[in-house]
């Protein structure tokens, strides 16, 4: 019991300085984030300082731009199963021993690591409609290949290559809340080209080295007996491979949900400032925006809280079903 | 099926890999994995290419500049203080990782190697905090930041980040590898539990550090929304923040853009080479639920 005592005061001691910075910049910063919530707190000094209770949340109900921000952070989710699924891919690839698989891992590895603002900024220059090298690429293919010729002949009006990060087209057609257009919304447009610039940053990224353990992890035996059974290759990636990296997928979802809700922010700031007509403002960008460009910081952490809710929501619920399919 | 007619192997080999090897066409994979190294590749190529060429070529269909303009590199020294940049995110990287380092370990040590009642639900508790979104903190920690003063300092950009629960994670998962015996045998021989720690678990847990080291390094180097907030003079904006800064003034002459990405990732492609060992561990060992 004596030497119990003694581990405890040393444990306090160990535990010490990160519990204090834990505490003071993050448990205590919820804590005081949960009662400006309730605040209409401006950091402007004109307006006077009132407790609202539930005042933002309400406010939150009807604004227009919130809701149109969440929809914007949900379509940029729409990218992350076929990253998840570009990553299971390319680690089933690599997970065979050829030769060079270093240098595959490390290029693919590449555009994780250095991302950040370097690789938005190139990107927003590879995106540029008019100077950009994408455009560039495809105008030479639709001249070359005479591709408007073709579909002319076929009746069409003719096609041009997307103004992406300008564009508020999107894959479904959606109309921009702010712009009421003419024009026909089905197309390329800013959000899709955030979700192609994502998955090229995560394809070959943590989610592949996961998959990779995930593949090492799967007991030889198993593989073996399929294959004695006579299975074929898909056959026993459905019933050995995929079942056997159940629990490496249930991670990587629930992480992607985590990430995907928050996320949003840094490219928005660097590539587009939320725009066209605030197609790629997502709730994090909407936050920063709320809280340091119009200073109204009781709105913000209202809107903060809301993001942690759905954020702890979504993964409970994705723990219950990923539990009942994995049988814990 | 078509698979039963061939033949099978009889020797069985190591599983799954060995199982690819034999059936796959070694050639498909090969052109398939090319195929993503090239896509990969291709936008770095041309960042790099670019950041050569004179402006009037930048949006060129050719990838090569006709002249190689390497004082475009010098001439972003010129414009904007890309070297005090340089330094900011070292210097910043730099103490946030050592602290973190600290700090982590010893929380580690509490969690992984000494006994006390309620432990391993407090660290379960504290495990879960990291589902706190950093936005949610980000507008108190301003505040906080505000009124002491700590606004625009180095101070400011290095403690609030100093501090961490998945470091701790990571690093009790290794301590948790080491014999108790060790911790025993010290602790006859008289060794304090700082002594245990110091001098017993630390040196074993060296390849745990450089992995913990090598992620906040990385993440510090390239953290954006902190500085943004907090960073209000020139002298003290860390590299993304001196890149956002660069791209909305000078943001038409994109081959110097380009020269200054390249100069922001160069650093990171070689800690990456250089550590990439440490670096797949790490990610495949951060998943391993505590």
């Amino acid at each position: 019991m004596k030497a119990r005592r003694h581990e405890f005061r040393a444990a306090l001691g160990f535990l010490l300085p990160n519990f204090l910075g834990f505490g003071v910049f993050t448990a205590g910063p919820v804590l005081f984030s949960l009662a400006i919530s309730i605040s209409n707190w401006h950091l402007h000094r004109t307006i006077p300082f009132r407790w609202i209770a539930l005042g933002n949340f309400l406010e939150l109900l009807v604004d227009k731009d919130f809701w149109l921000y969440s929809m914007n952070t949900v379509y940029l989710m729409l990218g992350m199963p076929v990253a998840i699924a570009g990553s299971l891919l390319l680690a089933i690839l690599l997970s065979q021993r050829l030769r060079g698989i270093v240098v595959y891992r490390t290029l693919f590895y590449l555009p994780t690591f250095t991302s950040g603002v370097a690789l938005m900024l190139l990107w927003k220059a590879l995106y540029n409609p008019e100077f950009g090298a994408l455009n560039a690429a495809i105008n030479w293919c639709i001249d070359t290949f005479r591709v408007n010729e073709v579909v002319r002949a076929l009746g069409g009006a003719g096609v041009s290559a997307p103004t992406w990060l300008l564009s508020t087209k999107n894959l479904f057609g959606l109309e921009a809340e702010q712009v009421r257009s003419a024009t026909a919304q089905w197309g390329l447009g800013a959000r899709d080209a955030l979700i192609i610039m994502g998955i090229w940053i995560a394809i070959g990224g943590n989610n592949m080295l996961l998959y990779l353990a995930g593949l090492s992890n799967i007991p030889p035996e198993l593989v073996e007996a399929a294959q004695l059974d006579g299975a074929g290759r898909w056959a026993v990636f459905r019933n050995v491979t995929w079942p056997q990296l159940a629990p490496t997928t249930f991670f990587i979802v629930v992480m992607s949900f985590i990430g995907g809700l928050q996320g949003g922010f840094e490219q928005a700031r660097v590539m587009t400032q939320g725009g066209p007509a605030g197609t790629t403002t997502t709730v994090a960008y909407y936050i920063y925006t709320k809280a340091f460009e119009e200073l109204m910081v009781g709105y913000a952490a209202a809107v903060s809280w809301l993001l942690f809710t759905a954020i702890f929501v979504i993964t409970m619920i994705n723990w219950r079903l990923g539990s009942k399919e994995l049988n814990y | 099926m078509s698979a039963t007619g061939r033949v099978q192997e009889p020797k069985p080999q190591a599983g799954f890999s060995a199982w690819w090897y034999r059936r796959g066409r070694f050639t498909g994979a090969h052109i398939a994995l090319t195929i993503m190294a090239v896509t990969m590749l291709v936008p770095f190529s041309w960042m790099v290419l670019a950041s050569f060429k004179p402006l009037q070529e930048v949006e060129q269909l050719n990838p090569f500049p006709s002249v190689w303009r390497f004082d475009n590199y010098l001439r972003v020294f010129e414009q904007v203080s890309f070297a005090r940049y340089y330094f900011n995110s070292i210097f910043v990287a730099a103490w946030v990782t050592f602290l973190q380092c600290l700090t982590s370990a010893m929380a580690a040590y509490a969690f992984a190697r000494l006994r006390w009642r309620g432990r391993d639900m407090v660290f379960r508790l504290y495990l879960a905090t990291l589902m706190i979104p950093g936005v949610v903190v980000m507008i108190p920690n301003y505040t906080v930041m505000v009124k002491l003063h700590l606004l625009d300092s180095y101070v400011g950009l290095i403690v609030p980040a100093a501090f961490g629960a998945f470091g701790t994670f990571l690093l009790r998962q290794f301590m948790l590898t080491i014999p108790a015996s060790l911790d025993e045998a010290a602790e006859i021989d008289g060794a304090t539990p700082w002594q245990i720690f110091w001098d017993v678990i630390m040196p074993l847990c060296r390849a745990g550090l450089v992995t913990l080291a090598i992620f906040t390094f990385l993440g510090n180097y390239g953290s954006f929304f902190w500085p943004l907030i907090l960073v209000k003079s020139e002298h003290l904006r860390t590299l993304p923040i001196g890149m956002l800064y660069f791209d909305s003034v000078y943001g038409r002459q994109t081959n110097l853009i380009m020269a200054a990405s390249v100069m922001n990732i160069v650093p990171l492609i070689i800690l990456f080479v250089a550590a990439q060992r440490h670096i797949v561990r790490g990610v495949q060992l951060g998943a391993i639920k505590g």
